[in-house]
């Protein structure tokens, strides 16, 4: 409904302005709606303010930071067409495997006995790497197996989860330096939250205005096309792939930095919910269309209805009930803003 | 508006006794449709009598897509009616369109492909055995009656994906008769098959006249006018303008109606002085697919590639472009040997390939017109650091395409919403772009109107006298035969010659193609 009212005015603006407005304005509204509700809701049930409540919002941006991260990249996956299925348990595997690069010399439970106190980035690097990694297998076997994005990542899902947990035998880890722990408690806490924005504003440029973001959307759009354009499929799809990887990998940084201690068993169903934040931003599964700055809206509008059913103290199951509803409607919308589209050519 | 009596006396000498107190099968009367922004159809009416073949002609967008629409009940009219058989009839769904003896073959075949023949024309009405279960040889038995009455040779129990355009068409064909429908809408049959295979087609056309069926039969191409359609009406920009026999009318007649305008000169074809040698292909070879295909190109040339559709056209001309390297075989670019493995290494090579299917492999559909110019330029030029310079190409594709003629509010208006002719523009444009020496096109002017047809024809002609070496694939024979210089022949994957234009006509090329 949202929606429709801000689509509306669009007909009337398109013939005089040049550009049509952006579907991220009436995402931004749907946002601000959301927010709206809990704030009225707030007054009558609770008895206080929902978004006047700086702390609130602090853990509001913060949960979004991880999941935001891992969505910028999981977007530029859908973009092209594919899905990365693999994201949350490349999250727990360079969690688990830099982790042990993080921690201090003198901790009791050490797992690398001849570690020295390393720099902060290096556990840093090693986590990219990481998640790099696994973004590459997965771009590998897509082009060179012509395997269904679907499972070639549905496998990594399974087996970095298992890596995950092989690699210290099921204990966490944790214990880390001071300069690493920074990486999710700097800044005044707002570490998270500047790297995010970071990646979102790196990202939102490629996409738009390089030669990268173009192939990208030539590829989603149509591959055969975007081929005898001139376009290395192969080899572009490999990038993208290893670029959600790698965002994963920065966002197990910043999640096992926050909370101090990595485990296997982190990061479970985070690529459901980069999915998700992407697909409510209006990113379009068929592939070739949405934004990075569609897919934030959409992270903060997951991290808001999240935060306003625990602050509304709405039960848990509730809460997923719910979401997996607003998933499903955000696709519907997608879907008759395209038909539409078609119906007026 | 049309009494003349010949199609009268035709439809009253028809096999099907029935009594008619109607003497159009299907009226359409005063339609009207409008889309946001658009009035795609005006005050349109249409007079079809049982037992003839009524041709739709008009340039793209003139309204004959939304009009067919109509007719099987996909759109509603705004106002104005539709009558079958006489009566006032309201076509809700396309279902209901189908049910009141409406069937509408469409451009792209709408066939479940991993199904047979027999479950695609039966379905929803399969026959049931004893425990309710489908009953699979009474329907093939069915089905093979259905295909001796109409003069089908096709295995009921084939699978729709391993059939020919041209035999999904008859499929199509059966399964509107065997509705027993009254009204048949045909959308452009015969744009993706051979010309044996229109001549099959034509056949069974002629077979539903007899059997009083009006056929309504949207096309582009004049000679089918001609041939197989009786009476015809012509459309412009959404609005009606006449109804005539074919037999009334010339060509240039019905262009002028088309187009409100004269077109002197279809093919612009101009003496060029050919320059050197710029490609010469020496024993191409893509295994399997086709073989020692051997012709060099001059500058300003323009060589057509003549053949039947699976002769291995096409898949010379995406070889040449690296999108399916070559088995073996030499090509030189200017004496020097090359290698294209990719479709980078050609456009780097100064080659340019507008393909045969704009929607399959043109265009970037959800991307807008600057988009889609851009793609292939953007590899080696207008950027700096991988930064697209964008405020550049923005002034070079606007410019391309106010040269080309592109018909749009600005470039960044969604290439989805342009006609057919448009986008071709557009993506000819891409081309242009990267300032090609050698240019291939594949079925340049299909499916697009008379008036972008003629505007693309002296944009090759053009192209040429400035020196462009241009390879030209079409299924058109005059247009082949009116552009080229030469005129390369293929069947099934070999080049049985290569005419000169003063030596090549019809029968010639048909010779070569068929053996």
């Amino acid at each position: 409904m949202t929606t429709r009212t801000a689509t509306a005015p669009n007909a009337t603006l398109a013939a005089p302005s040049k550009k049509r407005l952006p579907q991220e304005v009436s995402i931004l509204l749907v946002l601000f709606g959301i927010a709206a509700f809990f704030e009225v809701l707030g007054w009558f049930l609770v008895g206080q303010s929902f978004l006047g409540n700086m702390s609130r919002l602090q853990i509001i941006i913060l949960q979004v930071s991880v999941i935001g991260i891992i969505a910028v990249g999981v977007t530029q996956v859908i973009i092209t067409g594919g899905i990365d299925l693999s994201s949350g348990s490349v999250v727990a595997m360079s969690g688990m495997v830099a982790a042990t690069f993080a921690q201090q010399a003198n901790w009791p439970k050490i797992i690398h006995p001849a570690l020295v106190d390393l720099p902060w980035f290096i556990p840093l690097l090693v986590g990219l790497a990481v998640g790099a990694a696994a973004g590459f297998v997965n771009g590998w076997l897509i082009t060179k197996t012509k395997i269904p994005p679907f499972i070639a990542t549905l496998g990594m899902m399974v087996s970095a989860r298992g890596v995950a947990r092989w690699y210290t035998d099921g204990s966490p880890v944790s214990g880390f330096t001071e300069s690493f722990a920074m990486l999710g408690n700097g800044l005044g806490r707002w570490a998270p939250v500047v790297i995010f924005l970071i990646v979102a504003v790196v990202f939102h440029v490629v996409m738009r205005y390089t030669r990268f973001g173009k192939f990208t959307y030539a590829i989603g759009a149509n591959p055969q096309a975007a081929r005898v354009s001139g376009i290395n499929i192969e080899s572009h799809l490999i990038k993208v792939y290893m670029i959600a990887g790698l965002l994963a990998g920065l966002a197990a940084m910043v999640a096992i930095a926050r909370i101090k201690t990595a485990q296997a068993g982190m990061g479970l169903m985070y690529e459901l919910d980069a999915i998700a934040a992407a697909v409510i931003g209006g990113v379009s599964l068929s592939g070739g269309r949405g934004r990075v700055t569609g897919t934030v809206i959409g992270a903060l509008i997951l991290g808001v209805m999240l935060s306003g059913f625990t602050f509304l103290r709405v039960d848990a199951y509730y809460q997923d009930i719910i979401k997996g509803a607003i998933i499903v409607v955000a696709v519907v919308v997608d879907m008759h803003r395209q038909n539409k589209r078609s119906k007026t050519t | 508006m049309n009494n003349s009596s010949p199609v009268e006396a035709l439809s009253e000498s028809s096999v099907i006794p029935q009594t008619k107190p109607y003497e159009y099968v299907l009226e359409v009367v005063n339609a009207r449709k409008e889309f946001p922004g658009v009035v795609a159809l005006d005050n349109v009416s249409l007079k079809v009598r049982p037992g003839t073949v009524h041709a739709l002609m008009g340039e793209n967008g003139a309204g004959k897509s939304t009009l067919m629409k109509i007719i099987a009940g996909i759109y509603h009219p705004d106002a104005g009616e539709i009558r079958l058989r006489g009566e006032t009839v309201h076509l809700a769904t396309p279902l209901a369109a189908q049910e009141a003896g409406i069937a509408m073959i469409h451009q792209e075949l709408l066939l479940m492909n991993s199904m047979t023949v027999a479950e695609n024309i039966w379905i929803r009405r399969e026959p049931h055995n004893a425990f309710g279960l489908v009953d699979h040889a009474k329907m093939h038995r069915m089905t093979t009656e259905l295909f001796d009455r109409l003069n089908i040779h096709l295995d009921p129990d084939a699978e729709v994906s391993e059939l020919s355009v041209a035999n999904r068409q008859m499929v199509e064909i059966a399964k509107a008769v065997s509705f027993d429908s009254d009204v048949l809408i045909m959308d452009e049959p015969t744009s993706a098959i051979t010309e044996k295979e229109v001549a099959h087609l034509f056949e069974i056309i002629r077979g539903l006249r007899e059997r009083g069926i009006g056929i309504v039969y949207i096309t582009h191409k004049m000679n089918e006018l001609f041939e197989i359609a009786d009476e015809f009406s012509v459309f412009r920009d959404g609005h009606y303008i006449a109804t005539h026999l074919s037999s009334e009318v010339t060509r240039d007649d019905i262009i002028q109606m088309m187009v409100g305008r004269e077109i002197t000169q279809m093919f612009p074809k101009e003496e060029v002085e050919l320059g050197d040698v710029v490609l010469s292909v020496k024993n191409l070879t893509l295994e399997g697919v086709f073989h020692d295909v051997s012709f060099d190109v001059r500058a300003g040339e323009i060589l057509g590639l003549a053949g039947l559709v699976g002769s291995g056209r096409s898949n010379v001309a995406e070889t040449l472009f690296g999108v399916t390297p070559a088995t073996s075989g030499t090509i030189e670019i200017n004496g020097k040997e090359v290698s294209i493995q990719t479709s980078h290494d050609a456009i780097k090579l100064g080659m340019a390939f507008l393909t045969e299917d704009r929607k399959e492999t043109g265009c970037f559909l959800p991307l807008d017109i600057q988009e889609n110019a851009q793609m292939a330029v953007i590899h080696d030029d207008f950027v700096k650091y991988g930064f697209v310079q964008e405020a550049k190409l923005e002034k070079v594709c606007l410019e391309i395409s106010q040269k080309l003629r592109v018909k749009t509010p600005n470039m960044h208006e969604c290439i989805e919403n342009l006609s057919g002719g448009n986008q071709q523009k557009v993506l000819i444009g891409r081309w242009l772009l990267t300032n090609p020496k050698i240019l291939i096109l594949d079925e340049p002017t299909r499916g697009i109107d008379v008036g972008a047809k003629a505007e693309i024809h002296s944009l090759i002609t053009q192209l040429a006298h400035n020196g462009v070496a241009v390879i030209m694939i079409s299924s058109e024979m005059p247009e082949v035969l009116g552009m080229s210089d030469r005129v390369l022949v293929m069947h099934e994957g070999h080049c049985t010659g290569i005419l000169d234009r003063a030596d090549a006509d019809q029968v010639k090329v048909m010779d070569l193609a068929a053996q």
